[in-house]
């Protein structure tokens, strides 16, 4: 079986019964069992209770239970959303024994569907990272060198598709976790609107930042994702009902008078020479299917690092309370009494940058600081969001990288936070504002490793970005990573 | 010699909420039930879950907000409040910091005929926590998290008040409101509702506050009392030695009438407070406000006047009457059943009244229905029982509301006004005690009675008593 199959070209074979889901579940887990080694892309693999549920699957197929485009196809979650039942550890050594009661509603959604979950995929811990590095469970390796990085946090999932290991996954984006390892691993990935998709059973990073959404090999692929995912959910009061919903619909090689903007701020300094060509060229692209493309200025970039580690660290120095040994995960062997268990708990449990952003995040929120750093952070993504709303009166959408390199080497941005966190310059501003994203591939530069481009929609407008990417994919000549050709896919 | 102090106090009060189900979750609030049986992943604060905010809270917490005259936050949030306790399972408590729900109240008191308004700064929503249970055998803690996310509402005073008995008529006032509302039972000894007090002391005439102290773990209006005036003396006796009153949290023991520092201010947390981005601003519109306003129930205060004038009731009466919800209740169901208001009023106050008193219990326990009541009045009103069996079938009535009809047909109790059997008891009754009929007979009245009581035991209490009267006279 070809395991290079986007998943809906595998969800229509399963349909057609020219491949059962046992038999494509299996595939896949056995591809993992054989990459693992290499890719660590999972905290989880699940072979036993995947192959007892693509049983049951198939059987609802047949009885036309299921009957949508993904039913019967294999998918990855990231470790930080809850599946009942299944070790669920946000990368972390501190819930490292927890298993949840409930599932979260975007990964209910594809149960619904008919999808057959493999495994837990490896990420940051808790999401606070863009190399995957930070995992307790290891580093995931990326499929085009395996000396180099995935990106992240969602470095599992991104890697997990790109090794044909699934042929989608599951990814959360605070602050550019979906789009970021997409573009480094050459798959796409989307970031919806805030609100698009619930974040019931989401384990929360930043609260206010965090969408889920889907990594695939194609925008085909991402749209049908994103459609059966989204939507309102009474558990979570953040979500919200609105149309524009029928993301295949806009699924069509059109982009004629499409408005596209690029951010010259996203062009200057810092930016890999490469990228910026790869970038620039495949605007050209987009402009010769009749796009009008123009640059502007977007103004307040400089100033969306800074007040995204503000936010995101204070949200999740609150958030991550919660883990204190007392209910659930891991505590501390010995203690002297509450307050000692609490600190050797959660001193054993976290791991270093975690606990630089609760640090981070604690001390923002603390009195005699917290208008200085988070109420001013607070202004400054309200502006950051008027400068997107202005750019939009004019724009349909607005085109630029998604790293300012490509993948790094393993180990070259751990030992430096900062450079780290520069890494995410063109995408936090995206959450900050609450916008829709999306990357995908638009290049590769001389080492042969995949750029990414990223397109910014309006509020609850994914439609024209799915639509200006689905454009552009057909321009390009994706590749597939050696280390996939190599084992003859 | 000691100069003249006047007391300053503040009152936070948390009342909770009576709902059906949680605020950010759908688990019941009812009390009691096994230890974590009324709990989900919201409420034990399990990751990935969100909290859903229950409309019933903010409606409540509206209508005790127009009661006591605040203006309603119309674009109001919620923030979280950030500490680590093994009851509070998120170790942060999702409350009201920047912009609680209702601001600027007031509410009028009456001490000793004196009319005077409490300010309420502000009220505003939050969570309760779970309960520590220490369990002495294994030395451990456990926690029951039946009570996590049951909804509360903490109101605020300005410091308005002046002494002990100011303080209980504020209280006493929002408890009345609040139980009209139907907002909360407010019952200080079961903790739905508590009050923490804020004193400090100044010379009188002074113009600045003195240092406050706030003094916890206070159960009952006695124990505020006493805590008020034993704090008050503290406070006094630190400044007459020359000393400094110091701003801290202190916890009253009302069995060794003494309190004791348990923080100063400068062990006080850092709660890191920041707006909840889990929950969404909760926007009321100026028609949920008239729609609150309009079903706003009638006080206490319009009741005892209403009272008093549409029946006529003496106002000692009404203010009885209306001093528990569950009393003037009772009172309006049951002369909607055709009862004479006065005669209903003589029996919530008198026989009610007394055994609640025996029983030492809550008159807002009352449970008997308005509809047995009804129906014993008829029957004294009708002469089918005399007063002696009303009282002992009324009894009946308050301890398991008994069909008072049904009751007394069966242990046949009806008054027997039947002349003919009447005249045969008395008759030999008057054989049975000459002594006493001579005595009558000899010019002492007295002895009428004796031969009254004769009757009506041999009638097993059941005769009309004016009957046994008329016919023993006749005879004798």
């Amino acid at each position: 079986m070809d395991l290079n199959m986007t998943a809906v070209e595998l969800g229509k074979k399963i349909k057609n019964k020219e491949i059962s889901v046992v038999e494509a579940t299996t595939a896949y887990l056995d591809a993992m069992e054989e990459r693992e080694k290499d890719i660590n892309a999972f905290v989880t693999i699940d072979r036993e209770g995947a192959l007892k549920r693509a049983e049951e699957v198939q059987k609802g197929i047949d009885e036309g239970k299921y009957t949508g485009p993904l039913a019967g196809v294999p998918v990855a979650i990231k470790d930080n959303m809850c599946v009942a039942g299944m070790l669920t550890t946000c990368s972390s050594k501190i819930l490292s024994n927890f298993v949840p009661t409930f599932t979260a509603t975007a990964v209910q959604k594809l149960i619904d569907e008919g999808a057959v979950i493999v495994g837990k995929a490896n990420m940051d811990e808790f999401a606070m990272g863009s190399t995957t590095e930070t995992s307790y469970y290891g580093e995931t390796k990326n499929p085009w060198d395996l000396s180099r990085v995935p990106g992240g946090s969602s470095g599992g999932s991104a890697a997990s598709v790109a090794a044909c290991e699934v042929p989608y996954a599951l990814g959360s984006d605070t602050g550019g976790s979906i789009r970021q390892p997409a573009g480094f691993c050459g798959v796409v990935g989307i970031k919806p609107t805030y609100g698009r998709v619930s974040r019931y059973g989401l384990i929360a990073y930043g609260s206010s930042l965090d969408q889920i959404g889907p990594l695939a090999k194609d925008v085909t692929d991402c749209a049908t994702i994103l459609e059966a995912i989204c939507g309102k959910d009474d558990r979570d009061s953040t979500s919200v009902k609105e149309d524009g919903d029928d993301f295949t619909s806009a699924l069509a090689d059109d982009v004629k008078g499409m408005k596209i903007g690029i951010p010259k701020d996203y062009l200057g300094e810092g930016l890999d020479p490469e990228v910026k060509e790869s970038v620039l060229a495949a605007a050209k692209a987009l402009e010769a299917k009749g796009a009008i493309v123009e640059e502007f200025d977007l103004s307040l970039v400089e100033y969306a690092i800074p007040a995204y580690y503000i936010i995101a660290s204070a949200e999740a120095s609150s958030n991550l309370e919660r883990f204190d040994g007392v209910k659930y995960g891991y505590r501390t062997e010995e203690f002297s009494d509450l307050h000692n268990m609490y600190k050797k708990t959660r001193s054993e449990g976290f791991g270093a940058e975690v606990k630089r952003r609760i640090m981070l995040g604690s001390f923002v929120l603390s009195s005699g600081y917290f208008d200085a750093y988070y109420m001013k952070a607070l202004r400054t993504k309200a502006l950051i969001k008027q400068a997107f709303d202005k750019a939009f009166e004019k724009y349909d959408v607005i085109l630029g990288p998604v790293a300012p390199t490509t993948a790094l080497k393993l180990g070259e941005s751990l030992s430096d936070p900062i450079k780290m966190y520069l890494g995410d310059i063109y995408t936090v501003s995206v959450n900050l504002a609450g916008l829709p994203g999306i990357s995908l591939p638009c290049g590769y530069d001389k080492n042969g490793l995949p750029i990414g481009l990223q397109l910014l929609g309006k509020h609850f407008d994914e439609k024209s970005i799915i639509r200006a990417a689905y454009a552009f994919e057909q321009t390009m000549q994706v590749k597939t990573p050696a280390y996939v050709t190599e084992r003859g896919e | 010699m000691e100069k003249a102090y006047e007391t300053v106090i503040g009152l936070e009060v948390h009342v909770e909420l009576a709902t059906k189900t949680k605020i950010f979750c759908g688990c019941s609030t009812e009390f009691g039930g096994a230890p974590n049986t009324h709990t989900c992943p919201v409420c034990t604060g399990m990751p990935g879950s969100l909290p859903v905010l229950n409309k019933e809270v903010v409606n409540k917490a509206i209508a005790v907000g127009l009661a006591t005259n605040c203006t309603i936050t119309q674009n109001c949030k919620f923030d979280r409040k950030n500490y680590f306790y093994p009851d509070n399972p998120q170790n942060y408590q999702i409350s009201q910091l920047y912009y609680p729900i209702c601001r600027n109240g007031k509410v009028e008191i009456e001490v000793d005929g004196k009319k005077k308004w409490i300010g309420i700064h502000e009220i505003h929503m939050e969570e309760d926590a779970g309960k520590l249970i220490h369990d002495p055998y294994t030395d451990s803690s456990l926690v029951d998290f039946n009570r996590s996310g049951v909804p509360l509402i903490e109101i605020v005073s300005e410091p308005d008040m002046r002494s002990a008995e100011e303080v209980i008529a504020y209280l006493d006032k929002l408890r009345m409101t609040i139980q009209y509302l139907g907002a909360s039972d407010c019952k200080l000894n079961e903790g739905s509702m508590r009050a923490d007090v804020n004193l400090s002391i100044r010379e009188v005439g002074a113009e600045e506050f003195g240092t406050r102290t706030e003094m916890k773990n206070l159960n009952s209006f006695k124990a505020i009392a006493r805590a008020i005036e034993n704090e008050r003396e503290r406070q006094i006796d630190i400044l007459e030695a020359g000393e400094k009153v110091v701003q801290e949290t202190r916890r009253w023991d009302d069995n060794k009438e003494y309190s004791y520092a348990m923080r100063s201010k400068e062990d006080a947390q850092d709660y890191r407070y920041f707006p909840d981005p889990d929950l969404v601003p909760i926007i009321i519109s100026d028609e949920w406000l008239e729609d609150i306003r309009a079903k706003q129930p009638e006080f206490r205060d319009e009741k005892k006047a209403r009272y008093q004038e549409e029946y006529g009731l003496p106002e000692y009466d009404a203010d009885i009457l209306t001093g528990t919800k569950k009393l003037a209740d009772i009172f309006e169901e049951t002369i909607a059943l055709d009862a004479n208001p006065k005669k209903v009023s003589n029996w919530l106050m008198v026989e009610t009244m007394r055994i609640v008193k025996e029983k030492e219990m809550d008159a807002d326990d009352i449970t008997f229905s308005a509809t047995n009541l009804a129906k014993l009045i008829k029957l004294t009103d009708s002469q089918a029982i005399n007063s002696t069996v009303a009282k002992e079938v009324f009894e009946k009535i308050f301890d398991e509301d008994i069909d008072p009809d049904k009751y007394v047909e069966e242990k046949g109790l009806k008054t027997v006004n039947d002349e003919g059997a009447l005249r045969t008891t008395i008759e030999q009754v008057i054989a049975d005690n000459p002594q006493s009929v001579e005595d009558y007979r000899n010019g002492k009245e007295k002895a009428i009675g004796f031969l009254v009581g004769q009757t009506m035991k041999a009638m097993k209490g059941k005769a009309n008593p004016g009957m046994v009267n008329q016919i023993l006279k006749e005879l004798l």
